[in-house]
């Protein structure tokens, strides 16, 4: 056990301060079991999401010394002893209280998104899927929400087009179904005019902070810009290929 | 006086409590029965327990094995449940999750595939088959986002982050409506429908080791048992045998049994494969008892025995405390287990993904080479709310319940995978119960201006006081006491014991203070959860204390083995007019012949002959 001071967002709409609580830090102890602490000790009110503590239901996005991190998978022990670790609310949502921000607008993009339609059963009532067809398809569904790259996209977070650009999520949601062996929709005319795969101009940003590991630009946005170039503008499809280095 | 007029009120058809697998399930099936449909959740949708679980879900589909079917898959969840499960939910059941889950993949679900192209299916402990339809190690995921997914676009309406503080009832007795508060503003909100379905989960969050998260104060539970309704085999708690140990912040995260399912063993200290020494007498026939055998059934042969870390997960858990206690426990006071000397490290990447990060990252150990460390940990509540089998009705008027808060599929044990399938098959059910009695009670019940002052009066008294109890200490206090007390091994001088050190602290919890405003304030939230887990806790303790043998998940060290008469009965508990708790045996009555014929027979008897 060792004493460890770290610093935390408190505030609200109408604005805040960092404050700063000194706990008492236990072996393997993660950053959200840091901020448990100082809100049983000093600040019982204190407002932070979590549920899972293991990665998994994208509850405690938040930002680690400037860095958008699940607070649950952030490990104490990555920091050095005497460092002052600093915690704030992600950035690029509108804040509720602490570490809680408001997230509904990701919530609002999903329901944008034209639902799955899949093909008849077989005859047998069964569909036949191959684990060759479904891994494409699979890599984009561990998405746990965590909205981390919403978060960092520089298209949401500086430029604030919301209305226009669905974000890195929901690119990979569109792409998921795109690539789903049963599902019948044409996606591409919605993913160009109104989900504005345009705005992305592949930063890989978002791929980076992705707790998931999932390759978000080169495995989901680029394949689905490569499909509305050839779509839309056929002729120059050799030349996009050359610009976004896709496959 | 408060002004109940002025309060916001929202109104549906039928609301449900719960965004897990069952409430989505349950809205989902009202909202194909044409009924308008709201689903209030405490976290945000698509964060509820369900997308934690890991495994798979339990359907005896016969894709991978296909001697495989329904009355094999109903005898293994009696057997699992020591029998004491109820007849007919572990028949419907059965019967009914190969179509829960094929109905998944029409909505979006992508699982893991067999070389023919159908939904692969893994083993786990108690189940006679491959059964578990899963994608990696996240199933639960695949299965809320699915669920979600098909929600949002079947007009549902969610009122995300607002908790139900209680149930309201008419002059008849019949549910009419509840009171919750916007976790956001700390505002409170009046919910008015014709029919209320609980699908709120557990309450683990009464035990310092636990899997569960801290949704799971067993809410539901107690809001029905205040409303009336019975808590059901509420001393059969599941402690899941592999929970990570190691380090102490970590302590109780699950380690799925898939696991053991893709061919993992328990070792103790001396390297000794030792779950050889426990397989109980009723499994030994159905049991590899050589190391010899238990490899053969990892590589495929189909005459051979399961190996026994498969066995129920009550025979595992207890297996391994065993060992511990007997100075052969792992450096951290578990056991080992092993994958990583069993199957390629591709293989477990590709199969165990988030195990190998989850210990990657927070345990700094590489599964696909060292062993994990791993001991018991709470998970599950066989127990819960009393409930119709066909209906999912309680014993109030318009509530229903599914899911892990209700009881009666599991009996003494559950299996692992039968609760993702559980959630389909009972929220799809009791979304038809809930139509079928708005159609025979129209109306909207009315509302009981003094019960909702009441209830508002008692949530606001915790920050209005001007000081008081610490409501993060008293929590820490009473899980202390519950593993202690009320763990895996009970007697009756430590449940006796630990009952009184409940009142103790309830009566402490009485005074509890949260500092700050009403808005989005963690420790006022904490405060008014400890409410209800002091009942659920209050009702597994006294119901683990008046059944003096041991079976499934209770376990009393002064009442070894299973009695016979204790087999013919179900415990309940209940609110008396005092106030005080009831808890009284429940005769099961005669066990239906056409169903006692299928969970007795042979193996032989029963393969292949689906229908
Ligand atoms: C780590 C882990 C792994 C597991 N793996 C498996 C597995 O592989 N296979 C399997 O079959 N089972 C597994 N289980 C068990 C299974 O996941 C759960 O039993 C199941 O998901 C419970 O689902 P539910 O729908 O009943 O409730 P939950 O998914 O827990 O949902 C409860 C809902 O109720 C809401 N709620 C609760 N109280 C209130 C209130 N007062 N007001 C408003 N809303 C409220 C919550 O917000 C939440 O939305 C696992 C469990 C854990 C913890
Ligand atoms: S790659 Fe595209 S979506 Fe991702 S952060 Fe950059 S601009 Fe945003
Ligand atoms: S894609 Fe990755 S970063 Fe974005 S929400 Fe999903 S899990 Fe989070
Ligand atoms: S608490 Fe679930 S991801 Fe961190």
């Amino acid at each position: 056990m060792a004493n460890r001071t770290i610093r935390i967002w408190r505030g609200d709409q109408s604005g805040g301060q960092f404050e700063e609580y000194t706990v008492d830090v236990g072996e393997g102890m993660v950053v959200l079991d840091v901020i448990h602490l100082a809100q049983m000790h000093h600040a019982n009110d204190m407002a932070v999401r979590w549920n899972c503590k293991a990665g998994k239901c994208g509850s405690c996005s938040m930002e680690i010394n400037g860095k958008p991190k699940l607070g649950c998978m952030t490990r104490m022990g990555d920091y050095e002893a005497d460092e002052i670790i600093t915690v704030q609310p992600m950035k690029s949502f509108p804040v509720i209280r602490d570490l809680v921000t408001d997230v509904s607008w990701n919530y609002r993009q999903n329901e944008r998104i034209t639902p799955f339609t899949p093909r008849p059963r077989d005859a047998d009532g069964n569909w036949r899927m191959y684990t060759e067809d479904v891994e494409r398809t699979q890599e984009f569904r561990k998405c746990i929400e965590c909205f981390l790259c919403q978060n960092t996209c520089h298209v949401l977070r500086d430029h604030d087009k919301r209305d226009q650009f669905v974000g890195p999520r929901f690119m990979i949601r569109i792409a998921q179904l795109d690539m789903h062996p049963l599902d019948t929709v044409d996606r591409i005319p919605a993913t160009k005019e109104e989900y504005g795969a345009g705005y992305c101009n592949i930063t890989r940003c978002c791929t980076e902070v992705c707790p998931e590991h999932i390759n978000i630009t080169d495995n989901g946005i680029i394949p689905m810009k490569e499909r509305i170039v050839s779509r839309y503008y056929d002729p120059i499809t050799m030349l996009a290929r050359k610009l976004f280095g896709g496959k | 006086m408060l002004d109940v007029n002025e309060i916001q009120t929202i109104t549906h058809d039928v609301i449900v409590v719960g965004a897990g697998g069952a409430g989505l399930r349950a809205a989902v099936e009202c909202s194909r029965q044409g009924l308008d449909i709201g689903v209030v959740c405490k976290s945000l949708l698509g964060k509820a327990h369900t997308v934690m679980a890991e495994g798979g879900a339990a359907a005896a589909l016969g894709n991978v094995d296909s001697r495989d079917n329904w009355k094999i898959h109903f005898r293994d969840t009696m057997r699992g449940g020591k029998f004491l499960n109820q007849w007919r939910m572990a028949e419907l059941h059965a019967k009914q999750s190969p179509d829960r889950i094929r109905e998944l993949e029409e909505w979006g679900a992508v699982f893991d595939r067999t070389k023919d192209g159908l939904i692969a299916q893994r083993n786990f402990g108690g189940h006679r088959y491959p059964r578990l339809a899963h994608t990696g190690d996240r199933t639960g995921l695949e299965l809320i986002r699915t669920l979600q997914d098909k929600g949002v676009h079947s007009g549902i309406s969610v009122h995300q982050e607002c908790t139900v503080l209680d149930l309201l009832k008419d002059e008849n007795g019949r549910i009419s409506g509840m009171v919750g508060y916007w976790r956001e503003t700390g505002r409170f909100v009046l919910y008015r429908a014709k029919a209320i379905i609980f699908a709120t989960g557990g309450g683990g969050k009464g035990w310092r080791i636990t899997s569960n998260s801290w949704e799971y104060t067993g809410d539901g539970q107690a809001m029905a048992y205040r409303a009336g309704a019975e808590l059901m085999d509420m001393e059969f708690c599941q402690f899941h045998p592999t929970g990570m140990v190691w380090p102490p912040s970590v302590r109780g995260i699950l380690v799925t049994e898939g696991v053991r399912g893709e061919g993992g063993i328990l070792t103790n200290s001396e390297g000794d494969r030792f779950m050889f020494k426990y397989t109980p007498e009723k499994f030994q026939s159905e049991t590899a008892d050589t190391v010899e055998e238990a490899n053969r059934w990892l590589a495929g042969d189909k005459n051979a025995r399961r190996p026994p870390e498969l066995l129920t997960r009550d025979v595992v858990a207890r297996s391994i405390v065993q060992e511990v206690k007997a100075g052969r426990g792992s450096p951290h006071g578990g056991a080992f287990l092993d994958i990583g000397s069993r199957r390629p490290a591709d293989y477990i990447k590709k199969k165990l993904p988030s195990m190998y990060h989850q210990f990657k990252e927070l345990a700094e150990v590489d599964i696909t080479k060292d062993p994990m460390e791993v001991g018991p940990t709470f998970h599950y509540m066989m127990g819960g709310i009393r409930v119709d089998a066909d209906t999912q009705m309680t014993r109030v008027d318009g509530l229903f319940a599914c899911g892990e808060c209700a009881a009666g599929l599991h009996g003494a044990n559950r299996l692992g995978g039968n609760s993702l399938s559980d959630l389909l098959v009972f929220g799809r059910l009791a979304g038809v119960g809930a139509k079928e009695f708005i159609d025979a009670n129209e109306g909207l019940p009315e509302i009981n201006h003094d019960q909702v002052r009441g209830i508002i009066r008692s949530a606001t008294d915790i920050l209005n006081r001007e000081e008081g109890e610490n409501p993060y200490l008293i929590h820490e206090a009473l899980r202390d006491v519950n593993q202690d007390f009320v763990g895996i091994y009970r007697t009756k001088e430590g449940l006796t014991e630990g009952i009184a050190k409940q009142a103790e602290l309830k009566e402490k919890a009485k005074t509890v203070k949260a500092y700050g405003t009403s808005q989005y304030n963690a420790g006022w939230h904490e405060a008014l959860d400890l409410g209800n887990l002091f009942i659920t806790c209050e009702a597994i303790a006294r119901a683990a204390l008046l059944r003096e043998e041991s079976r499934g998940g209770h376990s009393r060290v002064d009442f070894e083995g299973e009695r016979e008469e204790w087999g013919l009965v179900n415990i309940v508990c209940r609110m008396g007019d005092d106030g005080n708790m009831i808890v009284e045996k429940l005769e099961r009555g005669e066990d239906p012949e056409h169903l006692a014929k299928v969970a007795h027979a042979t193996l032989e008897e029963l393969e292949g002959s689906n229908g």
